[in-house]
């Protein structure tokens, strides 16, 4: 079945969505909106497809498709899925579609909102399909400016200062790992310590034996760059003003998949091209990440306005993704890349109803609310869910990936993880509050006018809320296809001794 | 002797000579004709040198090379100067009079540029420089109206003529050290081991770092470089293009052939002063750039900038450094007319080109928006534009030569760069314009922003044919 052109159909779907939009006068909403949803539910539906299909008692690379591309400097349009990237590619989907649905009322300049949103999503396809180190990179920069401008235009809240700050903390973080990529291409070319040829196919690449020296300069730079888009602590500062600031498909996206573009990029070109490196810097990436986990937990705790609550959990959140990285070993970098896709879809949700009542209260002051769970019921459910996933409760997907993370950190950094852990129980706390605080207490007259989600604004809730309680109920589905791909990672470092000193 | 070396010239010259004598003839109401007729020979001058350029290699003794290199170079001259002619015809339309010289003035700069491309020798080097020059102080002052323009003009001609004179200065002393004018002769005297770089001989030094400063003041690279912005700003916007797109690329073309066949310290001294006017360029440049309010002023230092990423390309006589100085010159080229062919689609032809006439420009022009997004991004190396894999052929060849930390410079300039590009793209996409009214785009200049966007987004996507070919040439002339 992997004949079929699968992955290139899931990455051209969004592109060519946006290209027939481009094509539609402005005036056409419908039409718009039909061709948004067409597009996204096309790239859902093949990626569903590809799920499906994926062998996993073969497990490795496929659905494999090779495009040349530039082919004097071993430039190669090669794409390929594996059980690391296949979870991430049908998490965008799921995200892409349901981010279509909360956007389904937009009014304001509607055809150029998805025709951005559409471009953004197809350079994140292109990042996880990628098997090639700067085509991968070059998907990674398609999103730049889609981000900037939905963020900037149809954003709230200080949104130029967000868009900026935001763009100007990416690109940096780019070209510092667009350093580190510069360097690996030289290497490779060098036909003394590398392979002689041109070549960024990543297979080829880490045949090579890169010198230690080599390996702690290179992971270091991707450490740095990728970890701007994690957010690795102090890397973050942009995220809760970027998250804050996008309008509420976008903050769904840029929480739920953008985010996870780091940790996959830091995963599949840091760990697999440089396991002496990763070995060297996991410590520190242990220790700042027991910060992200721990003192940004604290951060949401005292946040007044409810979508930077969500925003900086996300940061939180992604601390344990990258304690699941620093341990080096197969059950945390499984839970890593399953904590990946549970943040994603929970971020997502958390997102969508803070969006749901932003949109219709025109205010997201936690001090302005309370009894909302009277107008509102469903919305209350829906954050109840996204908040219990949140705080790791069993059932739900999340708790799989944290206990993984855990279950392996524990064995490479006991005090830390035990640190970390922590967070959880802060966790548990804020969210708590805030579902306190906003939507149980009296009924507050002042939101009598208000009316509970339904329609189309319950489709995005419904689909992101089975994802997080089915996968929680039946792991399996997912987990062993990321075992799979996490495996031949985590072989080459079995043998290496984390830390070190130069 | 073969003329069909110089087939290319002789007909650019006719082109010019004719488009003189047909600003004679026609009636004084039908002379707008002579901006149509010059692009339309320029269309046929390219098709020329695509078809048939000519299979003689060499003229006069090889004081004239029709080498790959220096056809690469021609092609995209023609293709430079047929574009800025499309661009040209609503400014001329605007003239009171001496409506066809501009044509005539464009097409014998244009000679200039292919001779220079082409010299193998000092003297036709300087005789192409100044066919170069010369028309084009002419075109810079030829918006009478604006005083502005004038002085540019009288600006840009001072300054070459000073430049002129240190390049000549240079040659004099090179010629005096080898005894012959000829590249082979000079490379050959230099090679020997009184002249070659662990010798410093100081006249081979000092003439080869006079001639790379009279190069370095047609490229604007820094400390060379400030006579550009002034004279962006008040040139008339077409001509403007041509000298960001033609007279540079003109100096590159001189340049390399100069750094790679003549100079010998190649691998030493001189190495150190192109890194060094590269660093320059791209700090300065791109630094200054940060509070421009002028769209032209704008250009004028980013096309600082760029010069001083192209010359990563010639910091080693390498094959993979000259074929990503050719690629960065072809997506140069598009990015930079399709900008100035926005600017001079406004009402006042651009004569004022302030960034804040572009607010609202994604209402007043979707269209004219979209192509100037595209080329922006392409100038800012953010992909899918074809800058991204421009300035990354530059940057790992610099790599591979052992200085990462070049690499690493360039890429924080293009970081500062790519704020004053994005804060444009925020005037053009977010902000309101008072006159919300839509801008009627001409027709000529339509065809550019097409052009240029097509081609900008085409060479990012399919960059594999370009590339091939820019390493063909690369390989063909440098052994």
């Amino acid at each position: 079945m992997s004949g079929l052109p699968l992955l290139p159909a899931i990455l051209l779907s969004p592109f060519a969505g946006a290209l027939l939009l481009a094509l539609i006068p402005e005036g056409r909403k419908s039409a718009i909106r039909a061709i948004a949803l067409v597009s996204s539910s096309f790239a859902l539906a093949l990626s569903l497809a590809t799920m499906i299909l994926y062998d996993r008692s073969l497990a490795g690379m496929q659905f494999v498709a090779r495009i040349p591309w530039v082919g004097n400097f071993g430039i190669n349009l090669d794409l390929g899925v594996d059980g690391l990237s296949l979870p991430l590619v049908l998490l965008t989907a799921i995200i892409l579609f349901a981010g279509v649905f909360v956007t389904w009322r937009l009014e304001t300049r509607s055809k150029e909102f998805f025709i951005y949103t559409l471009l953004l999503v197809g350079g994140v396809f292109g990042v996880f399909m990628s098997m090639d180190l700067l085509v991968l990179f070059m998907f990674i920069e398609i999103a730049v400016i889609p981000k900037y401008v939905l963020i900037s235009v149809w954003g709230s809240t200080r949104k130029e200062y967000a868009a900026m700050k935001y763009t100007m903390y990416l690109l940096a973080g780019s070209a510092i790992s667009l350093v580190a990529i510069i360097a690996i291409f030289a290497y490779a070319h060098d036909p003394a310590r590398g392979l002689g040829v041109w070549t960024f196919d990543l297979a080829s690449l880490s045949t090579i034996h890169f010198d230690a020296g080599f390996q702690k300069f290179a992971f270091f730079l991707m450490l740095a760059g990728f970890g701007v888009l994690i957010p690795l602590f102090p890397l973050h500062r942009w995220t809760p003003d970027g998250h804050s600031a996008a309008p509420t498909a976008i903050s769904m996206l840029l929480a739920g998949v953008i985010m996870k573009l780091g940790g996959y990029a830091l995963i599949r070109v840091g760990v697999g091209l440089f396991p002496e490196g990763a070995a060297f810097w996991a410590p520190l990436i242990a220790v700042l990440a027991a910060v992200n986990a721990v003192y940004i937990a604290f951060v949401a705790m005292v946040q007044k306005d409810l979508k930077f609550v969500v925003a900086n959990s996300s940061i939180s959140h992604m601390g344990f993704v990258l304690i699941g990285i620093a341990s080096l070993n197969a059950a945390s970098m499984d839970g890593a890349v399953a904590q990946m896709f549970a943040h994603g879809i929970m971020a997502a949700l958390f997102f969508a109803v803070v969006g749901l009542i932003y949109d219709k209260a025109h205010t997201r002051a936690i001090a302005d609310f309370g009894g909302l769970a009277h107008q509102m019921p469903r919305v209350a459910a829906a954050f109840l869910i996204a908040g219990l996933a949140s705080l790791g409760l069993p059932g739900m997907f999340n708790f799989v990936a944290e206990f993984a993370v855990f279950s392996g950190a524990m064995q490479v950094y006991p005090v830390i993880s035990v640190i970390a852990i922590s967070s959880v129980v802060l966790t548990a706390i804020y969210v708590l509050l805030v579902f306190q605080r906003v939507f149980f207490g009296p009924r507050n007259p002042r939101w009598d006018h208000l009316s509970d989600a339904r329609g189309v604004e319950m489709v995005p809730i419904v689909l992101l809320a089975a994802v997080l309680i089915g996968l929680g109920l039946y792991p399996r589905l997912i987990m062993d296809t990321i075992t799979g791909g996490v495996l031949p990672i985590v072989q080459r470092i079995a043998s290496l001794h984390i830390g070190g000193t130069f | 002797m073969d003329f069909s070396a110089i087939r290319l010239e002789l007909v650019a010259a006719l082109i010019a000579l004719s488009l003189l004598a047909v600003g004679l003839i026609a009636p004084r109401g039908k002379r707008e004709m002579t901006g149509y007729i010059a692009a339309i020979a320029f269309l046929g001058l390219l098709a020329l040198a695509f078809l048939a350029p000519g299979h003689g290699s060499s003229f006069l003794g090889g004081r004239f090379l029709n080498d790959p290199l220096a056809l690469f170079f021609k092609r995209v001259f023609i293709t430079a100067a047929f574009l800025v002619a499309l661009m040209s015809l609503r400014f001329t339309a605007g003239l009171e009079e001496s409506r066809s010289e501009f044509f005539a003035l464009l097409a014998f700069s244009l000679v200039g540029m292919m001779v220079l491309s082409s010299a193998n020798d000092f003297l036709s080097l300087y005789i192409g420089l100044e066919l170069m020059t010369i028309p084009l102080v002419v075109l810079t002052a030829y918006d009478r109206a604006s005083g502005k323009s004038t002085e540019a003009g009288t600006k840009y001609v001072l300054l070459s003529a000073i430049s002129s004179a240190v390049l000549l200065f240079g040659l004099s002393l090179l010629f005096g050290a080898s005894g012959s004018l000829a590249y082979g002769d000079v490379a050959a005297a230099l090679a020997k081991p009184a002249f070659g770089p662990a010798s410093g001989d100081p006249l081979a030094v000092i003439g080869g770092v006079m001639a790379l400063a009279g190069f370095a003041f047609k490229i604007a690279a820094v400390p060379f470089h400030m006579w550009s912005p002034d004279i962006y700003e008040g040139a008339p916007t077409p001509v403007a293009a041509f000298l960001a797109v033609g007279s540079k690329t003109a100096g590159f073309a001189a340049l390399a052939r100069l750094l790679f066949f003549v100079l010998p310290s190649n691998g030493g001294g001189l190495s150190l002063v192109v890194i060094s006017l590269s660093v320059l360029s791209m700090v300065v440049g791109n630094l200054i750039a940060l509070p421009q309010t002028n769209m032209k002023r704008l250009l004028a230092y980013s096309s600082i900038a760029h010069a001083g990423y192209m010359l990563l390309g010639l910091v080693a006589a390498s094959r993979a450094g000259l074929s990503a100085l050719l690629y960065y010159i072809v997506l140069y080229l598009f990015a930079n007319v399709g900008i100035f062919a926005a600017i001079s689609s406004f009402g006042d032809g651009g004569r004022s080109g302030e960034i804040a006439s572009l607010r609202g420009l994604w209402k007043r022009s979707p269209f004219m928006a979209a192509s100037l997004l595209v080329c922006l991004l392409s100038l800012a190396g953010i992909p899918p534009a074809a800058g991204f894999l421009g300035k990354f052929y530059l940057l790992a060849e610099v790599a591979r030569q052992g200085k990462l930390w070049l690499a690493a410079l360039a890429l924080l300039m293009s970081l500062v760069s790519i704020s004053y590009y994005i804060s444009v793209i925020r005037v053009i996409i977010m902000e309101k314009a008072e006159d919300e009214s839509r801008i009627r785009v001409p027709i000529a200049q339509k065809a550019i922003l097409a052009l240029s966007a097509l081609a900008t987004v085409g060479l990012g996507v399919f960059p594999g044919p370009l590339t091939a070919w820019t390493q063909a040439i690369a390989a063909a002339v440098l052994r």
